[in-house]
This record gives C-alpha cells, sequence and structure tokens, in this order.
C-alpha cells in the first residue's frame, strides 16, 4: 500500500469516526512521531466532541475521579477531583505499546459500557514485539499505519465539517438489508477473524459510508470500504482461492483504485471473492509473522522469582518516602502522622478547632521491594545433527523444565535454530500447552546455525529485560556449528563465531544453562559453555532429575 | 446508559447459559469460570446475567448489603433505614485494582482532615450477597488472588491493617473470565470456581450471522430489541425462582450419589468438593427442569462443566479435559 493511499485510508476512517463515533469506538494508528502523525493528530481534534489526551501511566483517580488529597488537605475538607472518563469524550492515547494491563482493562471496560467513550492509539513501537494491547485494538474499529507515508503524500484533508455533520443528521435513517449482514459476517470469517465484533463494526462501518455518501442503504461499494478498513489488519488469513497459488506478497499489491473501476461494472451482488480481492490488498506483507510475533506478547503480572525491583504496591515493606498520593502509592499513615507530630503546637497557633494539622508535605508513601518475573527462553538446536542424535530427548528435556517452569509460574519462550537461521517459535508466555504444542511440532534437520541461536536469545533476552522480565537462557545442542551467521557452512567459522555471541551473552550476564545433546560431548561444547559463562551438562549422563536440580540451581543465581 | 444485552436473545454458547443458570439457582455451587477466545459473548453474559437475577432485600444504604440489622457489621452506620429491594449486586474487580480497593481499607481522606478512624468498604463488601465479576482472571496479580482465595472459602472478610481491626461477610458468587492462550489460572484459583465451561467462537457461518444480526438489531434498534426479548427473560427469571423454591424437594437417590462418587474416583479429581459440586448442579437441574428426582441423564449433562476443571492433570497435557469427562462419563453412566 502506497503513503498517499494509507493517508487517504486514515482520512476515511477519520471521516467516519466523525460520523459515528459511538458505534465505531476509534482506532489504532501506528505511526511515529514526525510531522505526519502530527497533521493527523491535527486532524483528530477538529472532529466533533471533546477530546481528552491522555497517557499510559495514568492513575486510576485520574481517569476516574477521586479525592484529591493535596487539595483536601489544603482546604481541610474533602475535596472530588474530577476523572477524563466521567464524561463522554474522545481519549487520545498516546505511547499506546507501553500502555500497562490494568490501564488496557479499564479502558477496555470503559468501552464495553457503551457510554459513549472513543479511544485513539497512537501506537509509536518500533519493534514488532512491541505492540498496543490487543484487548483494546480489538474493541476500535480501525488499524492504520502511516509509517510509510510521507509529508508530500499526506496533503489530503478531511470533508468540509458541514457535510460530516449532514452525514451523522442522515445516520439514523440508514437501513441494513439482512444480506449485508450476510455478507460481512461471511466475509469475516474467511479472514479467520474469530472475534464477532470485527462484523459489528464493520457494519458499522458501512453504515457511516452510507450515511456519508447520502445513500439510503450502503451499496457494494460501501460494503467493500467498510470491509477494506475494518477487515484488513484483524485478518489471519488470506482466504486462499483455487487458482491463487503464488503468495501474496510476490505480486505488487494491486491499486485499490483499479480495483474498484473493475467492480464498477458489475452491478448488484458483488461476488464475495471481490471483497476478498479488495481487502486482501491491504493486508500489509509480512502479516502473518507480526501475528506470530504479536501473539502473546503482553505484560502479563504477577510476583516472580526473579530479581528484585522496588515497587509501590506489594512485597517486602522498605521505608516510606514522601512523595505525593497518585492513588496507587499506599500512604503510609503512621510515617505520615510521626512527620507532622513535631510540627502540631506550631501549626495549632494559626488555626483552632482541627484535632491534627497534616500538609500534604508530611504525607509519607510506602515502598515495596518485589520480584519480577522470569523468563526462561530455550534455544534448542533442531539441526540434522541433533536431530539423529537426541533431538527427541532433548525435547523430553524441555518438557521437564516447562513442568518446572510452571510451577514456579515463570514465563517461557522457545527459539529454535537450524538450517540457515534461528527461528522464535514461541515469544514468552505463560501458557504452557502453546510452549508444548510448537516443540512437539518442531522439525529436525539441517545444518547448525549456533550462533544466530545464541544471537535470537541474546535479542529476545534484552527486550524481556526492557519489559521488566528477568531473562534466564536455557540451550540445548551438540555444538557442532557448521552455519555461519550469514549462512555460510564451514565448522571453523561457524565456531568462531559461536564463540563470540557467547562472549556478547557473557556480557549481558545473562545467567545460562548448556545442555549438550551429543551422543559423545566434545571438548568445544564445553568450552562453548564456559564462553557464555553457562553451566555445563551433559545429555548422556544426565537423568530427569540432575537436570532439574542444574536448572534450579542456575535460575536461583538470578534470584542473588 | 443502555440496558444490557438480553440474557435470552445470546445464540448458542448453551454450557455457558446452563452453567449461569445453575448458580443463580444455587449460589452456594461457587461460581463459574468461562475460558474462551476474545469477542465470544464472555462479558455480556456476564452482565446480561445481573438484569436476569432476582432482586434481592437490603436494608437501605447498608455497606454490605444486609438484609437484617444483626447482619450488619458494627462499623457500618447504624442499621435503621427502611428495607428496600436492590437488584443482586454484580461487582466488577478490574486488573490491577489494589488491595485496599478490594477488602477496604482505612477512609485516609476522613483520617486526615478529620483525625478520625473509620473503615471505608472495598469491593468485597459490595459484593456481598451477590456475584463478583473478575474479567481476564488469569492475567490477575497474584497477591490479589491469594486474597480472593482466602475470603471466597471463608465467606468473611477479615481487615486487619493500619489499626484497624474489621470483619464482615463477605459471600459472593466468583464469575471469572479469561483467554487460555495468555496465562494459566492458578490451580487452587481454578478449583475455587464450581463451575467451568469453555467457549469458542462459532464456526457455523449461520449462527454467526444470526449473532450478528441481533446484536446490530439490538444496537440500532434498542427499545423494539429489548421489548421483544424481555418476555423470554421473565420468563427465564420466573424459572429461576420455581427452581429455587423447589430445590429442596428434588431427591437424590443413592445410586446418584453413587455415580457421582464414582465418577470422580474415575477422574482422579482432587478432594471432596468435585463431588458436591456435581451433586448440587445436578440438583439445580433437576430443580431447574421441574424434575422430582436426579437421574443420569441431569448428572451427565452437568458433569462437563462440574468436573473439567477438577482432573488432577498435567500442566502440559493438552487433551481437552472436557472431552475426557464426557468419555468418562459415558463409560460410568453407561
Amino acid at each position: 500500500m502506497s503513503g498517499a493511499a494509507a493517508w487517504a485510508r486514515a482520512l476515511r476512517a477519520l471521516s467516519l469516526l466523525a460520523i459515528d463515533p459511538e458505534g465505531l469506538r476509534g482506532l489504532h494508528l501506528r505511526a511515529r512521531a514526525g510531522p505526519v502523525r502530527q497533521r493527523f493528530e491535527t486532524l483528530l481534534f477538529t472532529l466533533p466532541g471533546p477530546a481528552r489526551r491522555i497517557h499510559p501511566d495514568l492513575s486510576d483517580t485520574a481517569l476516574f475521579g477521586g479525592a484529591d488529597v493535596a487539595a483536601t488537605l489544603a482546604q481541610g475538607r474533602l475535596v472530588w477531583q474530577e476523572g477524563l472518563a466521567t464524561q463522554p469524550a474522545r481519549l487520545i492515547l498516546p505511547m499506546a505499546e507501553r500502555t500497562p494491563p490494568h490501564l488496557a482493562a479499564r479502558l477496555a471496560q470503559l468501552l464495553d459500557r457503551e457510554a459513549g467513550h472513543g479511544l485513539i492509539l497512537l501506537d509509536e513501537s518500533a519493534e514488532e514485539t512491541e505492540r498496543a494491547p490487543d484487548a483494546l485494538i480489538e474493541r476500535l474499529a480501525f488499524g492504520l499505519d502511516l509509517n510509510e507515508t510521507g509529508w508530500q503524500q499526506a496533503q489530503a484533508t478531511l470533508p468540509a465539517p458541514a457535510d460530516l455533520d449532514a452525514a451523522r443528521a442522515h445516520l439514523p435513517e440508514i437501513r441494513l438489508h439482512p444480506d449485508h449482514i450476510a455478507t460481512l459476517t461471511a466475509l469475516a470469517a474467511r479472514f479467520g477473524i474469530d472475534s464477532l465484533r470485527a462484523p459489528l463494526l464493520a457494519l458499522r462501518a458501512a453504515r457511516a459510508l452510507a450515511a456519508l455518501n447520502m445513500r439510503d442503504t450502503p451499496n457494494d461499494d460501501d460494503l467493500r470500504e467498510a470491509a477494506e478498513l475494518v477487515f484488513a489488519h484483524r485478518a489471519t488469513q488470506i482466504p486462499q482461492e483455487e487458482d491463487e497459488a503464488e503468495p501474496q506478497d510476490d505480486t505488487p499489491p494491486p491499486d485499490p483504485e483499479t480495483d474498484s473501476a473493475d467492480t464498477d461494472e458489475t452491478q448488484g451482488d458483488i461476488p464475495d471473492d471481490m471483497l476478498i480481492d479488495a481487502v486482501a490488498a491491504l493486508i500489509p506483507p509480512g502479516l502473518m509473522e507480526r501475528l506470530q510475533n504479536a501473539r502473546g506478547v503482553r505484560g502479563m503480572r504477577g510476583a516472580g522469582a526473579g530479581a528484585r525491583r522496588k515497587g509501590n504496591r506489594r512485597g517486602r515493606p522498605l521505608p516510606s518516602r514522601p512523595g505525593k498520593p497518585d492513588g496507587r502509592a499506599r500512604i503510609d499513615i503512621v510515617a505520615t502522622l510521626r512527620n507532622a507530630a513535631p510540627w502540631q503546637p506550631l501549626r495549632r497557633q494559626g488555626e483552632s478547632g482541627a484535632r491534627v494539622i497534616i500538609h500534604p508535605s508530611d504525607i509519607r508513601l510506602r515502598r515495596f521491594e518485589t520480584r519480577s518475573d522470569r523468563l526462561l527462553i530455550f534455544a534448542v538446536d533442531a539441526s540434522g545433527s541433533a536431530a539423529m542424535a537426541r533431538l527427541a530427548e532433548a525435547k523430553g528435556a524441555v518438557e521437564l523444565l516447562l513442568a518446572q517452569a510452571y510451577a514456579r509460574r515463570d514465563h517461557v519462550a522457545l527459539i529454535a535454530f537450524r538450517g540457515s537461521g534461528a527461528e522464535l517459535l514461541l515469544p514468552p508466555t505463560r501458557s504452557l500447552v502453546q510452549a508444548k504444542r510448537r516443540l512437539a511440532g518442531l522439525p529436525g534437520g539441517g545444518g547448525t546455525p549456533l550462533a544466530a541461536g545464541l544471537l535470537a536469545g541474546a535479542t529476545l533476552a534484552a527486550q524481556a529485560r526492557g519489559r521488566g522480565l528477568d531473562p534466564a537462557l536455557a540451550l540445548l545442542t551438540d555444538g557442532r556449528a557448521n552455519v555461519a551467521l550469514d549462512g555460510s557452512g564451514g565448522r571453523a567459522a561457524a565456531m568462531q563465531e559461536a564463540y563470540e555471541v557467547a562472549g556478547y551473552l557473557r556480557a549481558l550476564s545473562l545467567p545460562a544453562i548448556l545442555i549438550d545433546t551429543s551422543a559423545r560431548s566434545a571438548p568445544e561444547t564445553a568450552q562453548l559453555a564456559h564462553g557464555l559463562g553457562a553451566q555445563y551438562l551433559a545429555l548422556p549422563r544426565a537423568d530427569a532429575n540432575r537436570i532439574s536440580t542444574a536448572v534450579s540451581t542456575t535460575l536461583d543465581a538470578t534470584a542473588r | 446508559m443502555t440496558a444490557p444485552y438480553p440474557f435470552s436473545a445470546i445464540v448458542g454458547q448453551d454450557q455457558m447459559k446452563r452453567a449461569m443458570i445453575l448458580t443463580a439457582i444455587e449460589p452456594g455451587l461457587g461460581g463459574v469460570l468461562v475460558f474462551g477466545d476474545r469477542g465470544t459473548g464472555k462479558s455480556t453474559a456476564v452482565r446480561a446475567l445481573a438484569a436476569l437475577l432476582p432482586p434481592i432485600r437490603m436494608i437501605e444504604g447498608s455497606p454490605t448489603n444486609a438484609e437484617r440489622a444483626e447482619d450488619s457489621p458494627d462499623w457500618a452506620p447504624p442499621p435503621d433505614g427502611a428495607i428496600v429491594e436492590r437488584p443482586t449486586p454484580v461487582v466488577d474487580l478490574p486488573l490491577g485494582v489494589t488491595e485496599d480497593r478490594v477488602t477496604g481499607a482505612l477512609d485516609i481522606e476522613r483520617a486526615l482532615t478529620r483525625g478520625e478512624k473509620t473503615f471505608e468498604p472495598g469491593l468485597l463488601a459490595r459484593a456481598n450477597r451477590g456475584y463478583l465479576y473478575i474479567d481476564e482472571v488469569n492475567l490477575l496479580e497474584d497477591h490479589i488472588v491469594d486474597l480472593l482465595l482466602d475470603v471466597a472459602q471463608s465467606g468473611e472478610n477479615v481487615v486487619e491493617r493500619e489499626g484497624l481491626s474489621i470483619r464482615h461477610p463477605a459471600r459472593f458468587v466468583l464469575v471469572g473470565s479469561g483467554n487460555p492462550e495468555e496465562g494459566e489460572l492458578r490451580p487452587q484459583l481454578l478449583d475455587r470456581f464450581g463451575l467451568s465451561v469453555e467457549v469458542r467462537s462459532p464456526t457455523d457461518i449461520e449462527e454467526r450471522i444470526e449473532i450478528i444480526r441481533r446484536r446490530d438489531a439490538y444496537e440500532t434498534d434498542n427499545a423494539a430489541f429489548l421489548a421483544h426479548w424481555r418476555a423470554e427473560d421473565a420468563a427465564i427469571r420466573d424459572a429461576i425462582l420455581a427452581a429455587r423454591a423447589a430445590k429442596p424437594d428434588v431427591t437424590t437417590p443413592d445410586d446418584i450419589l453413587r455415580d457421582c462418587a464414582t465418577l470422580c474416583t474415575a477422574l482422579g479429581a482432587d478432594g471432596l468438593r468435585g463431588e458436591l459440586t456435581l451433586m448440587r448442579s445436578a440438583r439445580a437441574l433437576a430443580a431447574y427442569e421441574g424434575a422430582a428426582a436426579i437421574t443420569r441423564d441431569h448428572l451427565r449433562r452437568v458433569a462437563p462443566i462440574a468436573l473439567s476443571h477438577r482432573l488432577r492433570r498435567d500442566p502440559l497435557d493438552e487433551a481437552g479435559s472436557v472431552t475426557r469427562v464426557i468419555r468418562l462419563t459415558e463409560d460410568v453412566l453407561g
């Protein structure tokens, strides 16, 4: 999709939001900060209705209202502060990819309440693993991507406000034909969209489009456009035609303009295939990979066994500190009173009546020390040599470790390396069923790109750290590297690279364990473990118990 | 705020609807856990259930929804309000809620401004005699889960913090929903739910179309749609009330108890909670259908929802536990 087309699509979504804000809820925009996004935001604020800017660190008090402690103390009576969500408004959330799960849950509930709230997610994520919460994206009608759009391409603007107002007035008149419902629902199913919110939102969009075009009932063009706008970013599969054997991304996506010109000739019912082409053309290439990556990437919380971290909600108590109550931190009453006590005689001179006079500066907040969640990254060598030897046993060992991870409530991730590179089979998740399924389906064969596997592990570990997890690496290999990072063969070069990457991992001070799966362990493997700073364990002599003990010891080292 | 989507208008999802009706008949079952994909109508069903529940009688202004003066906790304002009818409370417990909000805590504003030590009741007090609904229950933070486990078990909320020593009744039906792809639920919490249902997006195109059609009618022609389904909702509510009244009279033959025990041993379910839930839910179902005694047919229909989450399970076993229960039920009951 060209940049100009993306911009046209964004404008379309904005116009529809102006027409039916309650029904369509909002949109999810992927765009880095820059002039194009600035322009989009300017247009966003021209839409009718109140708009409020919120941020991912928003406290519950700020969102839903609550007592304003500082003002309460200053005035000596209870002062309520109105929340941003008390009145229906369009909430604009920049840095949406940093939305913590609790805020996402609150916002999702707010949208479900159908009190007229809208939500605009401005997602600035740079990496594929970062993404605004799926629970929110799913509830919003549109998904846009303006990363490829240049300033020159973003010149078109919205229809005149008068036209939008007229369309909004016309909206209640729109009547749907039962066939429209059937068409859009069936289409959503063919794109592998499970959630039934998608066809509902598409219907709403079709209605709004009909209103915009001053029709009484949506026609085929409206339906197609609604499907394009709502389904394209949700699709999990591209419907396979009998004659369409080549993969989608080899052919340049057909221009939407020519597409609609084609279909204009077919009056009456448009065949589903035509709709499918229209939507498929908008599905970004590489969608499937992105889905794989995005699935399960979500900051889950829970008390883990990882490294220590300071927090204000739970854990081992630490001495309290002065601070401003924000609705999330708890006030340490005793410390606050103790701090206010010496000043009481002095403060009472000015006023009378109050028993205790406390100033905002007296407030002490509680702090706790908690442990972050642990992530166990399995890097499994699925090369031909390992498969020959004992891939099955390695899988068995991983399953054992998975069961252990379950007991410790750890997150797990699975990387397999074989052939020319490494692949992230399972992004960090707590769903062990998924981990087991991916592992069972892991084929063996090909060369041993050990360096690529290690590098993938290192990247994932760094990302996990960024999200507050505490990673550890379990490497299962026979140590016989023969594919270098650039995909070329050669044992010596490949081993050399593996050592270099191992040094890099060691510098990350990532706790690691190397489980040697070869039938006869070679000294190089032990040397690699040394290079990694990892504990070395040879599988031939290791029984189930030894593996668990070894892994526990290694992992417990993280906690210290 | 518009009226919630009518319960009777929910297409399909019979297991989920049955489980919810059973908890309405027998609050002692211990609630429902609904696990399934996004957009399958989990939240819709819970909110619809609230509208279906018969109202409760309570003292006006009671923080714990007490009906009689002696049930009112001593920290609450004197229970001298009139007795009023209120809808059964359905309280949302959001993710990321703080411990204070759940259990209740010292009323900080009053403590600071007036130097008074008063208790500000939390969500558990509000949910007393009603429902506590947790969306995405599997993502709930562990320390909140621990807290709920304890209260759900004892039916009493005990607060010992910040110089307060407070206790009040907190009996509620726990309703949880979540998406298993996003994380596992702690087995201890799993066990606290009486019934568990797995919901999937319907794969049948006609069924999907019907869902969208109804939902669309609900959104665009709200009044007519609600009027159309109100009668059916009322019929279900009456049936629930009738079943509550009839429940004590439903007899439980010894054979059925034996069947319950055989079934639970065959499945290797831990503890005796399985048998109890199975028997209670079969009785509720029998009462709902107007039967005089529990039959094997009732058992067969409630076994999957009462037992599937109680299997002594291997965390890595992905074989559907529902299938296992159904197969074993067939074996045991013939």
